[in-house]
């Protein structure tokens, strides 16, 4: 079975800048695909590479084990949900998500009935006759969603989707998309720089860092074994500890990775047990997050963060005892 | 003492140190009644608007209803509508189907070329490129529009470039063929429809590239995008994303293009046949003539096409996307 989609040291330039620097990627059929990075990180144009906007400077590029390079995105059976939704201002919503039934010749009636069905499927019944300008983003993004999937694609890219909803309406979101995804089987490409959207959704996460891809795993690998320092830190803020930190500690004298949530904050001179690590120090700022409570902890010439769940036990200035097991420190191979 | 403490800080915790004056006096009244700035602001020109235009609008309104006494060459001031029955004459028919035509196709020939102009500088012009294009479409219009007609028909006339550069290419036969066309040809280009056509379109060609231009603008390039992404060919994506997008500008250019070639009469009688349009009409008319109530009529009908032409634009929902 051929990937859904095939980077073969995919490049693209734009001028001096390299967006997409040499990218190497399968993404397997109904997979739930998303390009994690900090923006300018190239996920965004490898996305584009995948619509068609953009062609590839070298490299190929394969959708369904056919090539891509050179098809123009009106040839491509891909869709895609753009970040600002891109709805038709001068169409109403029925009109909106028929309007790829309405490019290929479907007469009226059907590709009517299919874009009520389309609606329907992502709670908007009803919604047809309205124009774009008169619905929340909420339901614009909905709308997006209805109208690129009524024309069943194979691959659904989605461009930093939730990007403009409010928290909760984003996590309620985040929960449909999984559940469509589920259901319909199609893979879907989704770029984000959002690491709890990337973590919470996707099958597998690419982590993309100045045109290139940092580490391609699951959700669970690239969170508990990050392999670089990038990954490390982009991905949920992690204490970078460098080899020296290691092997004082007892692990090999490599760049490692520390998670503030696995590390306890107690008194000084609590009892350490065996096969936990330890360091003193003093808090030096504490800040309140609702569930968890951040203390940065000042141990010799470098801090460390804390992540303990809610409560402050202690007070900026206090001398403090950070305790954390052994096997929470993770080796990477690569120190950049 | 306490007290006056107190005070003292509350006074320096909600205001900034007072700085006076009469100006100063001035915004804080004008903060406190901003209605009165806007009336205020909106005085003078809707004074200018509401008595100078619109009351001699309605005093020329007034005037083609009254009529001119044949023998006397007095103008009878007794309601009738004896003159409007004037302009129903053959002769006068004639002039305006003359000038609706001639503006409907300098009008048509506008947004025909206007359009990939203003494409090109919404969509792809940028630095340089774009000031380029804002210098080339509004230079014409900073030289006097009389010198640009007389360039013009010299240009045009059997004497000039066109006829010598149609000889030096050996297409001297195409000339002559266009100048014999029936009812659009003439002696020359300089003393035909077509020269007319053209200088009308040269001269009012910016008023439609500017208006297409800012609503092109103001597409993302986003929904084209999206609409190859709906599987959308450029031609596709182009009538029915771009095009109607796009039309309120067209529009709007029309509407100059139209109504200034609808009343223009300096035009047609520096290039052209002899026949007249309605600005011609009317500038006969109240001058040699003393036809006021006449002339007064042949003004009202630019008025009433334009008010038609404007509301069958609303009705085909040109506006919908303003």
């Amino acid at each position: 079975m051929s990937p859904a989609v095939r980077f073969v040291n995919v490049c693209r330039h734009f001028g001096p800048v390299r967006a997409v620097d040499g990218v190497t990627l399968d993404i397997a059929q109904g997979e739930f695909f998303a390009m994690l990075g900090p923006s300018g990180s190239g996920k965004t144009t490898c996305l584009r590479l995948i619509a068609g906007f953009e062609q590839p400077s070298a490299g190929h590029l394969e959708i369904f084990g056919e090539t891509a390079v050179g098809v123009p995105p009106y040839k491509r059976n891909v869709n895609t949900v753009f970040q600002d939704y891109a709805l038709f201002p001068h169409m109403t919503v029925g009109e909106n998500v028929a309007y790829g039934l309405r490019i290929k010749g479907v007469p009226k009636a059907e590709r009517e009935a299919k874009a009520r069905k389309a609606l329907a499927m992502v709670k908007l019944s009803g919604y047809e006759q309205r124009l774009p300008s008169q619905l929340s983003g909420g339901q614009r993004q909905r709308v997006a969603l209805a109208r690129a999937l009524v024309n069943g694609p194979k691959v659904l890219l989605l461009d930093e989707p939730l990007g403009a909803l409010d928290l909760k309406l984003r996590e309620q979101m985040q929960e449909e998309l999984k559940a469509l995804q589920k259901h319909l089987g199609i893979t879907f490409v989704f770029v984000t720089h959002d690491q709890g959207e990337a973590l919470s959704m996707a099958d597998r996460v690419a982590v993309f860092n100045e045109g290139k891809i940092i580490q391609v795993d699951s959700p669970t690998h690239i969170y508990e074994r990050p392999q670089s320092r990038f990954v490390a830190d982009f991905v949920g803020s992690s204490n970078v500890l460098p080899p020296d930190f290691a092997s004082a500690h007892g692990c090999t004298a490599k760049w490692t990775s520390l998670r503030p949530e696995r590390i306890a904050v107690a008194a000084p001179g609590t009892a350490v047990p065996k096969g936990q690590c330890h360091a003193d120090g003093e808090v030096k700022l504490i800040s309140y997050q609702g569930a968890v409570t951040r203390y940065s902890v000042q141990t010799g010439e470098r801090r460390i963060v804390a992540e303990v769940p809610a409560g402050a036990e202690f007070k900026e200035g206090d001398k403090v005892r950070l305790i954390w097991p052994k096997s929470a420190m993770v080796t990477m191979e690569d120190g950049a | 003492m306490t007290h006056a403490v107190t005070a003292d800080q509350e006074d320096r915790a909600v205001t900034t140190e007072g700085r006076g004056g009469i100006l100063d006096k001035v915004s804080d009244f004008f903060f406190a009644y901003p209605k009165l700035l806007t009336l205020l602001l909106l005085l003078p020109p809707l004074l200018w608007i509401g008595v100078v235009y619109v009351g001699s609008l309605f005093a020329l309104l007034l005037q083609s209803f009254y009529s001119l006494d044949d023998y006397s060459g007095l103008i009878v001031h007794e309601f009738t509508l004896s003159t409007y029955a004037q302009l129903l004459e053959t002769a006068n028919l004639q002039i305006i189907l003359r000038t609706v035509l001639m503006s409907a196709s300098v009008t048509l020939a506008c947004a025909v070329i206007a359009f990939p102009i203003a494409y090109y500088a919404a969509r792809y012009a940028r630095g340089w490129a774009k000031a380029l294009f804002y210098l080339a479409v509004m230079m014409p219009l900073w030289s006097s529009y009389l010198v640009k007609i007389y360039a013009w028909k010299l240009i045009l006339a059997k004497e000039g470039i066109v006829t010598w550069l149609a000889k030096g290419l050996h297409l001297s036969w195409l000339l002559d063929g266009i100048l014999a066309l029936p009812l659009v040809g003439g002696p020359s280009l300089s003393f035909s429809y077509i020269g007319t056509f053209l200088v009308f379109v040269y001269v009012w060609i910016p008023y439609m590239i500017l208006p297409t231009q800012a609503a092109l603008e103001r597409v993302p390039i986003n929904y084209i995008e999206a609409s190859a992404d709906l599987g959308a060919e450029p031609r596709q994506t182009f009538w029915t994303v771009i095009f109607p997008l796009a039309l309120p500008g067209i529009i709007a250019g029309s509407i100059f293009t139209f109504s200034l070639t609808l009343g223009d009469y300096i035009v047609p009688t520096i290039v052209g046949n002899s026949r007249l349009m309605i600005g011609q009409a009317v500038y006969t008319l109240q001058g040699t003539a003393g036809n006021v109530p006449l002339a007064a009529a042949f003004t009202v009908v630019p008025m009433v096409i334009m008010g038609i032409y404007l509301w069958v634009a609303k009705r085909m929902g040109a506006f919908d996307v303003l």
